[in-house]
């Protein structure tokens, strides 16, 4: 999936050519681009400014302007973990710390297994039974660090 | 016969396991040879029951929570489904005082039915609003909406009617409805709550919005962190284009609105609105000068409604019941209902819907049950990361904009986070500006480098050592340059957070650390 061939530049031809007629098209784009590859490979840039008749630059400009999107592969699941205040006032900073220790890396990092990238989300909306974490799209809420381990077990262990 | 049980598909009850007690309720009546009617309903907003499951014994609903999957066996056992006496069964669940003693207008529906049933939301009063919009010439719509008092619920609290007519004025052509969906502030999840409970509210308040102002075509801008939410509402939105309630005929009219969901992508200054506007047109979301307003050039350079979901969801009641109902709740000048949401460090966390009037001690100790750690209550910061911290001895305010500007806070989104007395307010100050720092758009100097500067400064003042009387006259001034300086809310009220820490709780900047 990450090897970037005629293959990908052909699914993002064809995201862009499906949105081609939305009025300000760039985001949903890219939320395709992101959905199909895990993030937005550095060769789809020109296909995007061409079908949409932009500069490289301007497309470069939105997609490093949002957080969401990622320029690089993530890893094969992504944790995002809330720092926000609600979620301080019931010690994610703890939630925070093991995590970084578990998984060997900071904020924006790929564990060395490859499994998990670790990502700060500033509020998941789910501030009356924080701390709060997101694994891909599925929330879970008093996440303290004896519960992440027990989800980061039960996630490794997806395929 | 067949019994009726409710379960939540709110984010947070899912987050709390309520997949695998709805999941392991189907099996354990399935074992049982009981026949159940298991419907997903919205969350009732009391989380920490959560999840909490309903059971309709002659015709009222009944609660267990929380009850998590491990627990449906026994409570099955024990006679759940005839609402049968249990530990954890709460009794006739709309009796509770938390719900008892609130005003639920615009979440009268959430957590009662299912968000996607198009005609359990008509059988609870649903699309009545449209149907006396749909009989009025628009400015009568509009002044509907003026004379309810509705102010914006996002936060900056401008008066909803004034922005609707200044976009039905401008002349005939394409105009937009925006839904600003963008719900970025910690400790609030009112809006996310009302998409996933009661999706069509939003819908009808919006096509109510085009009806309204001419305007055809509605986009609800929603932030990337609320999947869930985005779920319910397209799911909502089909069903209602497929009953004639969107589209190019709405209900019969003749008049035509579409409405589609566009996803963010985590950036929290999207919250503001010409930035939002921006980042719709697939712009990077940098702020633009105003004027001219979005009314007037909005979206794509178009006259353009934009207001906070909760505002368009008040919209409905408003038409249905009369603009003299909704304004005849609250006080001063802040008509109508507010729903609170109770978050961070509290017992009973979750959301309160109560007239402008309530005072932060009720929410915090008569809903919120105090601090969830047992610990005496410190502090709360009401209204997101830009909201000033509220120390206990000003905890009898009422809530009511203008009685929260005089002491120097903000109610916003009506989003209140507490804090037990182990926070460190010169921590929370720190985090401000980091956060600031990180979400600053970069388009002005004050909010793009004072941040990032005062976030140095508070290294600083945290540190031993070092010059504090110094490093604290130069956070003032750091703060009055971004509140003054800044192009938009963020920079400009980031000093809020930072200034009520350090006027509040000074002991905290003066420790060495």
């Amino acid at each position: 999936m990450a090897d970037f061939d005629a293959q990908g530049l052909a699914t993002v031809d064809r995201i862009v050519a499906g949105h081609a007629d939305q009025p300000g098209a760039l985001l949903p784009i890219l939320h395709g681009i992101q959905q199909e590859f895990g993030y937005i490979p550095r060769e789809a840039v020109p296909r995007i400014a061409t079908g949409l008749n932009l500069s490289r630059a301007e497309v470069h400009g939105v997609i490093s302007f949002y957080h969401y999107f990622r320029q690089h592969a993530p890893g094969r699941h992504v944790l995002q973990l809330c720092r926000a205040e609600a979620c301080q006032a019931v010690g994610c900073e703890a939630t925070e710390a093991h995590a970084r220790q578990r998984l060997g890396v900071d904020y924006h990092g790929t564990s060395a297994d490859g499994k998990f990238t670790l990502e700060a989300a500033y509020c998941l909306g789910n501030c009356a039974a924080g701390p709060s974490a997101m694994i891909d799209n599925k929330l879970y809420g008093r996440v303290t660090p004896e519960r992440l381990d027990e989800l980061l077990r039960q996630w490794a262990a997806l395929q | 016969m067949t019994v009726r049980v409710y379960v939540s598909r709110d984010a947070s009850a899912l987050a709390l396991g309520a997949e695998e007690t709805a999941a392991a309720l189907a099996s354990a009546a399935r074992l049982k040879g009981q026949d159940i009617e298991l419907v997903r309903v919205g969350s009732r907003g009391m989380v920490w029951l959560e999840p909490l499951v309903e059971v309709e014994v002659a015709g009222r609903r009944i609660g267990y929570g929380p009850v998590t999957a491990e627990g449906v066996a026994g409570l099955i056992e024990a006679g759940l489904l005839a609402g049968a006496a249990h530990p954890l069964r709460l009794g006739v669940v709309d009796e509770l005082p938390f719900m008892a003693r609130q005003e639920r207008l615009t979440f009268a529906r959430v957590g009662l039915i299912d968000p996607v049933d198009l005609d359990a939301y008509l059988a609870h009063g649903g699309y009545e609003g449209l149907r006396r919009a749909l009989a009025l010439p628009g400015a009568q719509i509009v002044q509907q909406v003026t004379d309810s008092g509705l102010r914006g619920r996002g936060g900056a609290a401008f008066p909803t009617g004034i922005k609707w007519k200044t976009v039905h004025d401008q002349p005939a052509g394409q105009k937009y409805v925006v839904c600003n969906a963008d719900e970025g502030d910690s400790g609030t999840f009112s809006d996310r709550m009302l998409m996933e409970g009661d999706p069509f509210c939003l819908i009808e308040g919006m096509t109510i919005a085009g009806i309204a102002v001419g305007a055809t075509q509605g986009y609800i801008y929603l932030r990337a962190e609320y999947p869930h939410a985005q779920v319910a509402l397209n799911e909502a939105i089909a069903v209602a284009r497929r009953r004639g309630h969107l589209g190019r005929d709405v209900l019969g009219s003749g008049k035509t609105f579409e409405l589609e969901v566009r996803m963010g992508a985590g950036a929290y200054i999207c919250g503001e609105e010409t930035s939002l506007l921006e980042s719709l047109e697939g712009k990077r979301a940098e702020v633009r000068f105003r004027p001219p307003l979005p009314a007037i050039k909005g979206l794509f350079g178009r006259p353009t409604i934009i207001n906070n979901v909760i505002s368009l969801a008040s919209v409905p009641v408003i038409l249905a019941r009369g603009a003299a109902f909704y304004r005849d709740y609250g006080m001063g000048r802040s008509r109508g209902t507010l729903p609170i949401q109770l978050a961070g460090n509290i017992r009973h966390g979750g959301l309160v819907e109560k007239a402008f009037g309530v005072t932060l001690r009720e929410l915090l100790y008569d809903f919120g049950g105090g601090s969830a750690s047992g610990r005496p209550l410190r502090a709360v910061q009401v209204g997101g990361p830009l909201g000033a911290y509220i120390p206990e001895s000003q905890f009898d305010v009422q809530l009511d904009y203008e009685a929260f500007t005089a002491i120097g806070a903000l109610v916003g989104h009506g989003g209140i986070v507490a804090f037990d007395d182990t926070v460190d307010m010169a921590r929370m100050a720190r985090y401000a500006l980091e956060f600031c720092a990180v979400e600053s758009c970069g388009k002005c100097t004050p909010c793009r480098i004072g941040s990032t500067r005062g976030v140095e400064v508070m290294d600083r003042i945290m540190r031993a050592g070092t010059e504090r009387a110094a490093d604290l006259k130069l956070l003032e001034d750091l703060c009055d340059t971004m509140q003054y300086g800044s192009l938009c809310g963020l920079g400009g009220m980031t000093p809020f957070p930072v200034m009520s820490a350090l006027k509040h709780f000074p002991e905290d900047f003066s420790k060495n650390r």
